[in-house]
């Protein structure tokens, strides 16, 4: 067991190297890269130096662009500099890319390389981002391990100081960033044993400096450019052998030999894969084990892709190489080939026969594989390796996939398997809220650390975030690790939630005679007949040997609810006998003091104490020889769901999405909305009851509920024919629906059991002040009659639109929500504006998303939470990127009117034959109020009527064009990540564009989706990722600067504080024809709050002045007026009592009371200015010159 | 002629009889030092209650694991700060108020478990405490725990403090046990060097317009000391233990009072919270006047004089309704 051995992921590993050999890092957050910066912010904050000593200068940025320009100009300026990121974020750095590179300037960007959007956007694994880069004259180093990852960190580093060409470091995202691994750590001696002094300070000596000055960045004319560019060439082509020579001396100082490209395998292979990256693992597991069996293949892997020296590729591969398949993490629509595989080509046709002089030139096929972290195995890679023996192979292919559209695909043989017995491997189903991940990932450090086992974590998340399920894949063996690989068959399988046995295949990966430990609430003699007859039936037919704890007893018995992480972990290496029981259990100690240990004793003891009372409360099943019961597992969807549904989403939910072949799949991204009702996930431990007689129909609960998950309808008593039995029903007290009787219902299957709506509800009963008209219960006890209830009130008539005025909250909830069971998290700040706007605007809308919290709960699949009304109008939504939202929405808004337009023209012309009454309601009609829109859509059935026979172009046309005459409402939606910081040049743009797009940004004050880092929106004395010391310069006020241009409507709102007035708002950005801008407060988990009480925090923001509440609306404008309305009373709270009940100001004043006092004496002045500047502008007379006169306040 | 004001408590000399008792003033440096300038004879600090820590660190820690672990992009929502332990603050005024002033300074601890009970009274030895108050709160709610196995838990807890730690201990109690007499004989059994009479109750309050209880707190008045005087009066002199009373101390005559019943130290609290440590200056100034016009030389000669024990009506302390006076129509021997 080397003692120099640590454990950790692929991008800690990669940003110890990086922070140690930086001066300047420039960050942005992007999955999966954002934990490297992370990391580098948390070393700086706590005052770690690089190699020279010094804390390196470390800042966050506004965008990827904005980073690479920082790195840029500290390079200039002489600093070596760094940066990290992924995807999108290095398209953003292209530019500053090929400045870097053309200025021959030392530098390395280390990419977690990720997918591209493109039909679709995803978080996970490939090339495509970083050969999208690939001519921008970087040099691109590819590490495919853990180890890797560190070790060509350092590489890159020391080698583009030599050659002055700048380098990519690039890892695959998740299946390396994200790995733990054990792995040997660099000293800071064997850094500066590699970096070359001497290099620095030619580096150095050419900063820019007034004392020696010169001139880059020049334009240069058709005279002399090309010449310019090619005078670099010799830097270039000398990387190959500098790269070789900082290779050659790493391994003297370290052991570990790495090449530019290197071989592995037969001697005398015939066939040779080609590949770089994490699937080297697999395939090099694939090759061995195909050796043995006495086959010629090898493996060749990649790692200095660029530049691509042929000599040396071809100068490692076997003489006697007949046909090599090469295989491209990346797709290139009408390529000749993918990059690797044009590039092998190349080598090969220039230089083989300079090495293998007379040999015959080997043959190439080539392949793509494992987008988007698909799993590629060794199974795959045998799979490739056999095409090549076939008589006339695929020249070019795909493996991991099932294409029966063109039928590019491999199939593979799934029982080709590489594990040996030796290697124990374990399987873990757990609840992110139970600890599981980070339990494993100790439970990884355990046996890394102290045992001479080598051990590798790899977890699998979930895309919702309320009730997120992890799986945790763990390997320990006593050689290296090489299998990059989920675990296909596991001696171990542990499952952490007994709920989850209805619902999914726990043991699909159980080996025969595995051990199953699960946690469960039933004892070894009654938990039989309590499982579902699938989960019987796995354990009767692979023999398994099961084991029970009542973790959750456990857990609470020593003070931790629901968190049984450490007792799951100590029942674990109970069974598992990889270290003896007493020792494990002590380290499992002396881990918890490591990662809790700055917690706090309690923490410690309560933990310590779990894992003391785990392996009393573990028990062996005795099974009995047959199934028996009736229980069964629940189908991924219910019957009732369409074709689609049934087809394609029930796999994905049921995590056999792999198992889709090309042809289930819309071509071009394009997905049918109102899923997720079909996911009925249960994931609430208490849901709300409804008490009719205390009820006063207020709409609160309905309008704050994050999940539309409770909701409020009004109906003709008649409806109530054939309700369930005692469904609950009282007279709707308003007046405009006299006679109607109402209904508050929950769904119980869909709530989150967040309590918000509890929270809010104002009516309490008289007798027992406790109780209110809605209180939480057991949901269980409750299922069966909700069900049957929520059932019966879905099928309630919904209203006409044009029944109530859409003013209060009481009212707009009456209208059917389309934007329902979102997997946001429980008590969601954001959702409940987008479920409001599209109860009052959902048959008319397109929303333009920007990528964020609000795209992924919106548009992550297997579902999505927007809907359709009965007519199957709905809002139509689309993601375009992150930093484009605002211009994509506008793009939205220009066809709109385009389309409308030409419709209208049409229409003019047409008129004679149309009649006029007809093309007049078309043409002229007021489309804000509901029944005039209501008219308009009936006229244009009409219309569509009378078009109906004629065949003229003109007629079709029109007829084509119809649908446009109904008015557009466009959002532009997206956080504060995108509307402050990435965004906003675009958002600016587009506000000042004149045009009618409404723009709703939901302010959390940080980027929530990639887990809190702080935006431009973050405010002064909070704490939060890259401010951890807490944010010491003021939020920008978005608002204003909108304001600004005069002609913009701006509202500053917080549902939770004034409902009212939000609505408002929402009416009037809609009927104002010019842009307008929603500044929503959305409270978040990143806040540190109690999220039951979150509305509440939002009175206490709006109370205490923190968050202003404010419209300025154009068309009050005029002389005398002002336009600038103050909607919040002057601060009656201070800062300070608010801040008190956030984590994320609270926590500064326990971290560093100085500068939290400082702060927020700050903070509070903030507010107190910004309240007497705003009350002064709510004096100010302004008037809009271009305010349209279309418009209705 | 000038009065001895110095007086014993908990084994230690004291320059005069007043002390600041737990506030918010006691629990900072500043607060300190200026009761310090301002003539305290000794000052305690605020409770340090076990059950509040051990709740910041659970939710500190709950914080941490929230929503992290789950998802793929976030696997964590707050950034990593360094906190210190949180009994560290605290800890670190009083390190450094021992070492910065010259003003005798007790520790005080409210506890819930044993454990917890004699950690916590090691650390703040360590950090140089003059000596240590225990807190005994108790709110018994519980209709199954009795009166004795109450006051038997307190005593545990009180014994195994002592044998964690060699500081002066004191033990605060709140007024509502059954027989407080007996029971402060098992607490100074049990180890305690002194007893401060007593606690005063934070009182729920509601609030008529939420209709939630509220918690509110009231600054005592004079005839809050009426508590204390009367049962420090009765223990004075049957126990071996230094006594000091706390509560309704806003005079100088309600200084008096309690220092002619028995007790070793007053304390006052609600009148410095009320006026500022300078009140201290000017119940001193009082009680000087007082006894100089009494014709008093010493604390140390008027502690006591008044208790049951030496007071000219012992029954006067027994009193407990509108009884008239018993009255005796014959004397005691023929």
């Amino acid at each position: 067991m080397p003692s120099t051995s640590l454990t950790l992921d692929g991008n800690e590993a990669a940003a110890r190297v990086a922070y140690r050999a930086s001066e300047v890092i420039a960050l942005y957050p992007i999955t999966p890269a954002s934990p490297m910066g992370e990391h580098c912010d948390a070393w700086a904050g706590a005052g770690e130096v690089n190699l020279w000593g010094a804390v390196p200068e470390v800042i966050e940025m506004q965008s990827e662009g904005g980073a690479a320009g920082a790195v840029h100009g500290a390079l200039q300026a002489g600093a070596l500099a760094t940066t990290f990121t992924a995807s999108q974020g290095l398209l953003l750095m292209i530019p500053n890319l090929f400045k870097i590179a053309g200025e021959l300037t030392p530098a390395v960007v280390h990419v977690a390389a990720r997918t591209l959007a493109t039909h679709a956007l995803s978080i996970f694994g490939d090339h495509s981002d970083v050969m999208a880069a690939r001519s921008c004259g970087w040099a691109m180093l590819c590490a495919s391990s853990v180890q890797e990852a560190q070790d060509m960190a350092l590489v890159a580093h020391a080698a583009t100081l030599e050659s002055r060409v700048p380098f990519l470091h690039f890892f695959d995202g998740f299946r390396t960033s994200h790995e733990v691994a054990r792995m040997v750590p660099l000293a800071d001696d064997d850094l500066r044993a590699l970096l070359s002094e001497e290099a620095m300070r030619a580096h150095r000596a050419r900063a820019l400096t007034p004392e020696r000055p010169v001139l880059r960045g020049t334009a240069q004319n058709p005279d002399v450019f090309f010449q310019a560019r090619e005078a670099a060439n010799p830097f270039h082509d000398a990387v190959p052998g500098i790269v070789k020579d900082v290779l050659a001396r790493f391994a003297a100082r370290t052991g570990r030999r790495y090449a530019p490209f290197e071989y592995e395998g037969a001697p005398d292979a015939e066939r040779v894969l080609v590949l770089m990256g994490s699937g080297a693992g697999a395939a090099g597991e694939a090759v061995a084990e195909l050796v043995r069996r006495g086959e010629k293949v090898g493996l060749l892997t990649v790692r200095l892709f660029r530049p691509f020296s042929a000599a040396d590729f071809v100068a490692v591969l076997p003489e006697r190489v007949r046909a090599l398949a090469v295989l491209d993490r990346t797709k290139e629509p009408g390529a000749a080939g993918e990059p690797l595989y044009q590039d092998v080509l190349t080598a090969l046709h220039e230089a083989w026969g300079a090495v293998h002089a007379g040999a015959p030139r080997p043959d190439v096929i080539g392949g793509r594989y494992g987008l988007s972290s698909k799993e590629f195995t060794p199974a795959m890679a045998a799979a490739v390796l056999a095409e090549l023996t076939r008589p006339a192979p695929k020249r070019h292919f795909t493996i991991g996939i099932h294409d029966d559209v063109t039928h590019l695909s491999l199939a593979w043989d799934e029982a080709f398997e590489t594990e040996a017995d030796d290697v124990v491997r374990a399987v873990f189903y757990g609840l992110g809220s139970d600890g599981t991940v980070g339990a494993n990932k100790n439970s990884v450090k355990i046996v890394g650390e102290h045992t001479p086992l080598h051990a590798q974590g790899y977890f699998v998340y979930d895309s919702r975030k309320a009730g997120a399920v992890t799986v945790s894949h763990l390997r320990f063996s006593p050689r290296p690790i090489r299998s990059t690989y989920l675990v296909r068959r596991a001696g171990f399988v542990a499952c952490h939630q007994f709920h989850f046995l209805e619902r999914m295949d726990v043991l699909e990966l159980a080996a025969p005679g595995a051990t199953f430990l699960l946690n469960s609430p039933y004892g070894p003699a009654e938990v039989w007949a309590h499982l579902p007859r699938e989960v019987q039936r796995s354990i009767l037919e692979k023999e398994l040997r099961l084991f029970v704890v009542d973790a959750r007893r456990v857990a609470e018995a020593a003070g931790l609810g629901g968190r049984i992480n450490t007792v799951m972990q100590a029942c674990f290496f109970a069974l598992s006998a990889i270290l003896p029981r007493d020792e494990a259990l002590a380290r499992i100690k002396e881990f918890i003091e490591e990662s809790y240990g700055k917690r706090g004793r309690a923490v410690l003891e309560r933990n310590f104490a779990a894992v003391d009372g785990a392996l009393a409360a573990l028990h062996e099943v005795a099974l009995p020889a047959a199934e028996l019961g009736t229980l069964r597992r629940l189908p991924a969807v219910p019957e009732a769901a369409p074709d689609f549904v049934q087809r394609v989403t029930a796999l994905m939910l049921a995590g056999h999405g792999d198992r889709l072949p090309v042809s289930a799949l819309p071509v071009d991204g394009t997905f049918p909305t109102g899923t997720a009702r079909w996911e009925k996930r249960g994931i609430a431990l208490e849901i709300p009851l409804w008490d009719a007689a205390l009820c006063i129909d207020c709409g609160l609960c309905a309008l704050v509920c994050p999940h539309a998950a409770i909701r409020m309808k009004a109906y003709a008593p008649e409806a109530l024919a054939g309700a369930p039995a005692e469904f609950p029903s009282k007279v709707w007290s308003g007046k405009e629906l006299a006679g109607h009787r109402m209904t508050i219902q929950v769904a119980p299957d869909d709530c989150t059991g967040c309590g918000m709506c509890v929270d809010v509800c104002p009516a309490r009963s008289k007798e027992v002040a406790k109780h209110k008209a809605l209180d939480m219960h057991p949901r269980t006890a409750e299922l069966a009659r909700e069900r049957a209830r929520y059932e019966f009130f879905l099928d309630l008539p919904e209203l006409e639109r044009t029944q109530v005025e859409l003013e209060t909250p009481k009212t707009t909830q009456l209208l059917e929500p389309l934007f329902e069971y979102s997997g946001a998290c429980a008590g969601c700040g954001e959702t409940p504006y987008l479920k409001l706007l599209s109860q009052l605007y959902g048959d008319r809308l397109l929303i333009a998303n920007a990528t964020g919290c609000s795209s992924i709960y919106s548009g992550n699949l297997p579902t999505t939470p927007w809907t359709t009304n009965r007519d199957g109008r709905g809002p139509a939504w689309a993601n375009s990127l992150f930093e484009d939202n605002a211009e994509f929405g506008l793009g939205l808004r220009l066809a709109c009117d385009q389309r409308r337009d030409v419709a209208r023209a049409l229409l003019r012309t047409e008129a004679a034959g149309l009649g006029d009454e007809l093309v007049r309601t078309l043409l002229e009609t007021d489309q804000l109020p509901e029944a005039n829109l209501a008219r308009v859509r009936a006229a244009v059935e009409e219309l569509r009527r009378r078009l109906a026979g004629r065949t003229d172009e003109r007629a079709r046309r029109l007829l084509e064009l119809a649908d446009a005459l109904v008015e557009r409402s466009v959002w532009i939606v997206g956080g504060d990540g995108w509307a402050y910081d990435i965004g906003f040049g675009g958002l600016d743009h587009v506000l000042a564009s004149g045009r009618d797009v409404n723009v709703l940004v939901l302010d959390t004050g940080v980027y929530s989706n990639t887990g809190g880092q702080a935006s431009k929106a973050t405010p002064r004395a909070a704490v939060a990722k890259f401010a951890a010391g807490g944010k010491d310069v003021r939020k920008k006020d978005l608002g204003l600067l909108a304001a600004a241009y005069g002609n913009v409507y701006v509202a500053q709102i917080a549902l939770g504080a004034n409902p009212k007035q939000t609505i408002e708002a929402f009416r009037e950005a809609e009927s104002w024809r010019g842009p307008s801008l929603l500044i929503a407060y959305s409270h978040c988990i990143a806040h540190g709050i109690e999220m039951s009480s979150a509305m509440g925090h939002q009175k206490e923001a709006v109370n205490s002045g923190f968050w202003p509440l404010f419209r300025y609306d154009p068309r009050l404008g005029g002389p005398g007026l002002h336009p600038f309305q103050l909607d919040s009373r002057k601060p009656r709270t201070s800062f300070q009592e608010f801040a008190a009940k956030e984590a994320r100001f609270a926590m500064l004043a326990r971290a560093n009371p100085q500068q939290a006092a400082h702060l927020m004496k700050l903070a509070q002045a903030d507010i107190d200015e910004r309240y007497r500047y705003y009350e002064q502008l709510a004096g100010v007379e302004r008037v809009a010159t271009d305010g349209s006169e279309e418009s209705h306040p | 002629m000038s009065v001895d004001l110095s007086t014993r408590y908990l084994g230690f000399p004291l320059r005069g009889p007043l002390v600041a008792s737990a506030s918010p003033m006691t629990g900072t440096l500043e607060g300190l030092a200026r009761l310090q300038e301002a003539g305290a004879a000794m000052a305690v600090m605020p409770s340090l209650f076990e059950e509040q820590i051990v709740h910041e660190e659970l939710s500190l820690h709950a914080l941490h694991e929230y929503g992290s672990e789950s998802f793929a992009e976030a696997l964590g929502y707050q950034p990593a700060l360094d906190f210190p332990h949180s009994t560290e603050g605290y800890l670190e005024t009083l390190r450094r108020a021992r070492r910065e002033l010259t003003l005798p300074v007790s520790a005080s601890l409210n506890g819930c478990t044993a454990g917890g009970w004699a950690h916590l009274a090691h650390e703040i030895e360590q950090a140089g405490a003059s000596a240590l108050e225990l807190n005994v709160y108790v709110v018994a709610t519980d209709l199954d725990t009795s009166s004795a196995e109450l006051e038997r838990r307190a005593l545990d807890l009180v014994a195994i403090v002592r044998a964690a730690v060699a500081l002066p201990l004191a033990v605060k109690i709140g007024p509502g046990f059954s027989a407080p007499a007996h029971f402060c004989r098992r607490l100074v059994e049990a180890g305690a060097d002194g007893l401060v009479l007593f606690n005063r109750y934070l009182r729920p309050d509601v609030d008529l317009e939420r209709l939630e209880l509220v918690p509110s707190l009231v600054l005592s008045d004079s005839y809050a000391a009426r508590i204390p005087l009367q049962w420090i009066g009765i223990l004075r002199g049957k126990l071996s233990c230094s006594l000091a009373a706390s509560s309704g101390v806003h005079t100088a005559e309600d200084a008096l009072k309690l220092l002619l019943v028995g007790a070793d130290v007053v304390m006052a609290t609600s009148a410095l919270l009320k006026h500022g440590p300078a009140k201290l200056r000017e119940l001193e100034q009082g009680l000087r006047a007082w006894m100089e016009a009494h014709g008093y030389t010493s604390v140390e000669q008027l502690k006591g004089s008044l208790s049951q024990a030496n007071c000219p009506d012992p029954s006067a302390y027994e009193r407990a309704n509108y009884m008239r006076a018993l009255i005796s129509y014959t004397g005691k021997f023929i």
